[in-house]
Formats: structure tokens, sequence, C-alpha cells
């Protein structure tokens, strides 16, 4: 499937300086393989040691915040719109 | 970007998840791993009479915040210095020895919110931010409105547009945008978020995303307060809502400062978290054992603490476990009863987070887990005329008469 990742601010390092970049998956887990694969490093970014979604981070496909659906198993349609934004407090 | 920028005391961002360190900037988050950046200080020597010197306002405090020391010159809304209430009645009627009511609907624009912006205020001033932004559940909204009206800013907030009524409008009468977006507050955050990286957002200011780490550090000044207003004392146990989980966090910082500063005695204290049963997100991972916080949809009519993805809930977990303290949730018929309970009680009139304090504190000490016998302070947040629909069915006169004696004594003959 191809999708597309937005990159926040403090990760465009790794992506020369793009904001959106095109990605590849059936699922976030895949993608974000791939996109590691594209931009390395970038993974170790987004998961912590254990290979879980570090804890100030927020992934959503779509609309939805990945915590709500499947987590790394949430799947990817094509065309689907990958976010990935630091958390940050309220409100 | 050449800044010269004078943040007093400050000297650096640090990560609060891994140490790592970065100059003064308008970033929050770090590059290694998402944490989430704070204030690093280098305090020199700050002593009681030089903050009782200070103004009555949250500037006696400048020495210990990121702001420079003539910040009191500047335009501002001067925050702060809210009635700590001794609450005998209220005392009274929960079985407490001694109870107090940190009263921050007191504060100009009626919320904690005032605090928080002041220090974002200077911080935007410093960066040459011409715009001050935010994402608000509506009492950051009117805080930031006034700040930047004040301040000779311009402003553009964002908010859920199902807020309450008042909150809107204070929102938008000081002149500022206000834009409500079709969604719960963690969209309006999210949106926000990406605002941020987008041209659109450049060289905006946004309060609790970009100036989150100067912002944050306003809520320590509630710490201080309570403090110095107990007597230079540190309470026994103390009360705080949780929305984001950022005020609960920097009040604990607060009274750590106090302590390594030699400012109070060092002592034990106990730090409990309220929250709304419709948005508990961080009531519920606490009483899982959990340490990580799964998000929730808020349903509550507590809307200033309708945070579902609170980003410093897994802060709030930590605090509550190594002070002794514990995390409860309340209803909405009991968050009304406690509004009434505080207004009958004390003459106070809570917004619903206030509330939500009450009713927690009031099923902690029935089920044990808040010590009646130690002193204790609960913070009321912001104003009840925010939050009148949550109280309005109830709260009507008791009788409607003509203007004579006769109608007065025969609708209230026995």
């Amino acid at each position: 499937m191809s999708v597309s990742v937005r990159i926040p601010t403090i990760l465009r390092t790794y992506t020369g300086g793009a904001s959106e970049v095109a990605g590849e998956g059936g699922t976030l887990r895949e993608v974000l393989l791939k996109l590691d694969a594209d931009y390395p490093g970038i993974g170790a970014r987004i998961l912590d040691e254990s290979g879980k979604i570090r804890r100030f981070v927020n992934v959503y496909v779509g609309e939805e915040d990945v915590r709500f659906s499947d987590g790394l198993e949430t799947s990817t349609p094509d065309g689907a719109q990958i976010s990935v934004i630091p958390a940050v407090a309220g409100g | 970007m050449a800044l010269s920028t004078d943040f007093g005391p400050a000297t650096a961002l640090s990560c609060r998840e891994c140490g790592t360190r970065y100059d003064i900037g308008p970033n929050f988050a770090c590059i290694e791993c998402f944490g989430p950046l704070e204030v690093a200080y280098e305090f020199g020597t700050v002593t009681r009479a030089d903050i009782e010197s200070g103004p009555t306002n949250i500037w006696r405090y400048r020495s210990l915040l990121p702001v420079p020391v003539d910040v009191a010159a500047k335009p501002n809304m001067q925050p702060g210095w809210t009635k700590l209430v001794k609450a005998d009645n209220l005392a009274g009627e929960l079985g407490m020895r001694s109870l107090y009511v940190k009263d921050d609907s007191g504060n100009p624009t009626h919320s904690f919110k005032d605090r928080v912006v002041a220090i974002a205020v200077e911080a935007a001033r410093n960066f040459g931010f011409t715009t001050l932004s935010c994402s608000s559940t509506g009492n950051l909204a009117g805080a930031v409105g006034a700040a930047a009206a004040r301040a000779g800013l311009d402003s553009c907030v964002f908010v859920p547009a199902n807020l309450e009524e008042a909150k809107i409008v204070v929102a938008s009468v000081y002149g500022g945008r206000l834009v409500g977006i079709d969604g719960t507050y963690d969209e309006v955050n999210r949106f926000c978020s990406e605002l941020i990286g987008d041209s659109l957002g450049e060289k905006w200011g946004f309060v609790n995303v970009n100036l989150r780490p100067y912002y944050a550090e306003g809520s320590k000044t509630l710490a201080y307060e309570i403090a110095e207003q107990l007597g230079w004392r540190i309470p026994d146990q103390i009360v705080i809502p949780v929305a984001s989980g950022s005020q609960l966090t920097k009040i604990d910082k607060g009274f750590k400062e106090l302590i390594r500063l030699g400012l109070v005695e060092e002592k034990e204290y106990r730090i409990f978290a309220a929250q709304a049963e419709g948005c508990s997100p961080v009531s519920t991972a606490y009483k899982a054992g959990h340490d990580v916080v799964q998000p929730v949809r808020p349903n509550t009519i507590a809307k200033s603490l309708a945070i579902g993805n609170p980003a410093d809930g897994p802060y709030v977990l930590d605090i509550a476990r190594r002070t002794g303290g514990a995390v409860e949730d309340v209803t909405d018929p009991e968050i009304v009863a406690a509004i009434r309970l505080l207004a009958r009680t004390e003459g106070v009139f809570a917004e619903t987070a206030g509330g939500v304090v009450l009713g927690v504190t009031r099923k902690l000490v029935e089920n044990g887990q808040l010590d009646p016998g130690a002193e204790t302070v609960i913070l009321n947040t912001g104003e009840g005329l925010k939050t009148l629909d949550a109280v309005s069915a109830e709260a009507r006169p008791a009788a409607v008469i003509r203007p004579s004696l006769d109608a007065f004594r025969t609708a209230f003959a026995n």
C-alpha cells in the first residue's frame, strides 16, 4: 500500500527538511520499517528500545490515534495519511 | 535566528525523560526521545525577604521564573496572589481538621491560566513572536486573548466549537481571533501541532506548544503562593485537578525548589490528582497499576479538564505514587453537588474543575486515602460564572412573588 507520512519539525533533519514523505506498507509497523530503511535512524526516534511507540509520541492513521485502534498493527490502506506528532500539554 | 534574550535565572532547556540539554529556544520536544523539555535554572541566593518585598502578584517570584528582572514593569495582567481561604465550615462538613481552598478564580480572567500565559508572553517577547496562539478547552483561550491585548500582540486561539457560552464570549471579547474547531480538544491540539510545522503558523507563539516549557513554569507560582500564605510551610496534602497534568507536575516542582533553596523546611507531602469520571484516563491508569495512559474520548461537564490524551499523564502517575498520594475521579452529579457544597459552606463559586477537586477530596476522605487530620489544600482553578449550565437547573429562586409583605408571608408560611 502506498501511503504518505507527515514528519514533525524535529524529525525533518532525517528527511532533508521534507514535511511529508511517501511510505509503503500494509500496517503501521511495516510503514515505519520502510520509513527507517529510507531515512536511517528515524525509526528509533519514534519507537523505543523495546519497539513500542514512545510515550510522548502520538501517531495517527487518518484521523485516528492508533492507540485507539491496533497500535503498530493498525492497517494502513492505500492512500492513507499517517501523522507523527509530539505530545503537547493543554488546555 | 539571532536572539538577544533575557530569561532571568533560566539557563537551558532539559529533557525530562532523557536529560539531554538544549539552548533556550522556542522548542518543546526532545530530538532524541520526544520527551517534554523543561526549563533548567541556576538560582542565586533567594530569600524570603526578597520575595516578600515584591509585588502582590506572581512577579514576587520572578527570581524563580524564566523571566527578565524588570518583568513587572512591562504591560502584563499581573496575575496571582489569589486568596488562600481557610475553609473551616467545609472542613467541618467533611470531618477534616485543617482545610484551605486556593481560589484561583480571583485571577484577571478568572482562572489559573493567567499565571502560565504571563510567562509565555515574556517568552514570546524574547523570541520575537508577534502572534500569540493556543489550543484550549476555554479558560486558556480567554487568558491568551486578554494577555495579548495588554501586551500589544495579535492573537489567534483555537477551541472545540461546543464550549460553554461564557468561555466562548470571554475568549473572543478581547479582540483577537477565536476559531472554533469542530472536534474534541485533542483534535484541536493535533491541529495546532500541525499548524506549527506549517508556514501558516510561522512566527506564532503557541503558548502550550512551542512556548510550553516556559508557559508551564507559571504553575509553579501556585506552589510558591500556597507555601508563603501558609507562613512558609508546605501543606501535608494537596488535591489538584488533572487535565493535561502539567499543573500538578509543576506544583510538585515548585515545592521541591522551595525545599532545595531553604525557603521552607524539608517535609514529606502527598499529592492527590482529581479527574472527572467522564474523562479519567489518568485515574484509570493509576487504579490499574499502569505507568502509561491509554487515551479516552471525553464526555463530562468538566470541559476544562476534558483532555483525553494528557501529555503529562505519566508524570502525574509517578508523582502520586512517589508522594503517597492517589488519583481519583467523580461523576458529573458528584461534581455538581461539590460545586454547591463549596458555595454553601465557603461562599466560593467554583467552575466544574473546582467541583471535580472538591468531589474527589470528599471521596478520598470517605475511602480513607486522604488523612482528615492532616493539613490539606485543595485548588479551585476557575470561576463558576463560566460554567453556569452545570448548576443553573438547581440554583433557582426560592419563590417569585409580587412586591408585597402578604405575598412573602404566604410564600414562606411554613
